[in-house]
């Protein structure tokens, strides 16, 4: 999504977000990201990323992309109205705030060339999914961790349900959305 | 309920990751990026411990998991390609730098209007909005950055003050600091239009 991307060309405009709109958006937020729900009201996890006073800005790029960022620094995404995704950064901070899958060291350099995620770099000795009893559905929004690696190289999108990746064990199983060196993890700051 | 994180601790704590200061991955993933050289130089000198970690033999060995030997061997070819051409796009970069030019030209508008538009200044690290701002305080005057017919952003300064642009740029002035004089190109231009003279 962000392999190329460039914020004078691809960003259409910036403005901040009325407040029923924000409220919407947090709660759209705590929902699928039960991690940050933890916590009551200024303890909340939520609240320590992103506090209730502040506004968050929209930006607006091409292609559909929205992304929302605090003080220029982006923390969500989202493509049309889909799943919002956490920038790597964010989830570099809260690592368990996506289930997590992993693929094995021959995957990392093809996932940091942009490329998506095929099943056997994830069922292969170094790969990791979930057991059977947590298995991750269809377009669940993963964090793409890698052998040896501590923490995450991207975040994907499940192309299909965590069993069933193991069972086909071919084509793609995560498409991916941004990692490590993409043109996103580059803007540390929209200004 | 007990909370013994007190009221405003939240219950998980941010990870405060480490980044490299040269590729901006965190260090154990230095291995793919472009400067794997320069990022092992800065982890050694900066955070030893960590160096330790990641690059001592013994971790290089257990590094490799369940990558086969001849696979691990391209990786260390591909990372030392990738390099050496991130080094000698870096070179050609600069080398276009150091020969780009600013452009200053003045516009005749109509009779007396003169616009002065200012080219080129990006190729020098200069925020054009930032660059732009600059000229509309020092000569209280209109001044915005456009794209012209060719594509190109320019900054388009209300009045003749193209003098006063070049010696911004001597004097290094605020956001303009690095942008070098002598690639600067003066051009006067004037709309020839039958019966505007006098
Ligand atoms: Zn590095």
């Amino acid at each position: 999504m962000f392999k190329k991307f460039s914020p004078k060309e691809d960003i259409a405009s910036q403005t901040s977000i009325k407040s029923s709109v924000q409220r919407h958006i947090r709660a759209s937020l705590l929902k699928q990201f039960p991690l940050l729900a933890q916590g009551e009201g200024e303890a909340q996890v939520l609240e320590h990323i992103w506090p209730k006073k502040e506004n968050i800005t929209l930006v607006k790029c091409k292609e559909h992309i929205s992304i929302f960022a605090l003080h220029g620094e982006p923390l969500f995404f989202q493509h049309f109205d889909g799943p919002f995704f956490p920038t790597l950064r964010l989830l570099h901070k809260y690592p368990n705030m996506l289930p997590q899958v992993g693929i094995d060291r021959g995957a990392i350099k093809f996932l940091l060339a942009g490329a998506s995620m095929m099943c056997p770099g994830l069922t292969s000795a170094g790969g990791m999914l979930p057991p059977s009893s947590h298995s991750i559905p269809e377009g669940a929004v993963v964090a793409i961790m890698a052998e040896g690696k501590d923490h995450a190289a991207g975040v994907g999108l499940m192309k299909m349900d965590s069993e069933q990746v193991k069972k086909v064990n071919k084509g793609v199983a995560v498409e991916s959305i941004t990692y490590l060196g993409d043109d996103l993890w580059s803007l540390q700051n929209i200004s | 309920m007990a909370d013994t994180a007190g009221p405003s601790e939240p219950p998980v704590k941010p990870i405060e990751v480490l980044y490299c200061e040269v590729c901006s991955f965190p260090p154990e993933y230095c291995e793919f990026g472009s400067s794997v050289s320069k990022c092992k130089q800065w982890l050694e000198k900066e955070h030893p411990d960590l160096y330790e970690k990641y690059w001592s033999d013994e971790a290089l060995v257990k590094k490799i998991g369940t990558l086969s030997v001849e696979n691990q061997k391209k990786l260390d070819v591909d990372s030392a390609k990738k390099e050496a051409k991130a080094e000698a796009k870096a070179s050609a970069a600069e080398k276009k730098r150091k020969e780009s030019k600013i452009t200053i030209k003045r516009v005749e508008r109509n009779k007396r209007k003169h616009v002065t538009s200012v080219q080129g200044l990006e190729a020098f690290g200069v925020d054009l909005k930032k660059a732009s701002k600059l000229f509309a305080q020092k000569f209280a005057t209109g001044s915005s950055v456009s794209k012209n017919l060719q594509g190109l952003e320019e900054i388009v300064v209300q009045g003749d003050v193209t003098e006063e642009i070049i010696d911004m740029i001597v004097d290094q002035v605020g956001v303009l600091k690095g942008v070098p004089e002598k690639n600067i190109i003066k051009i006067e231009e004037k709309k020839k239009k039958g019966g505007d003279d006098e």
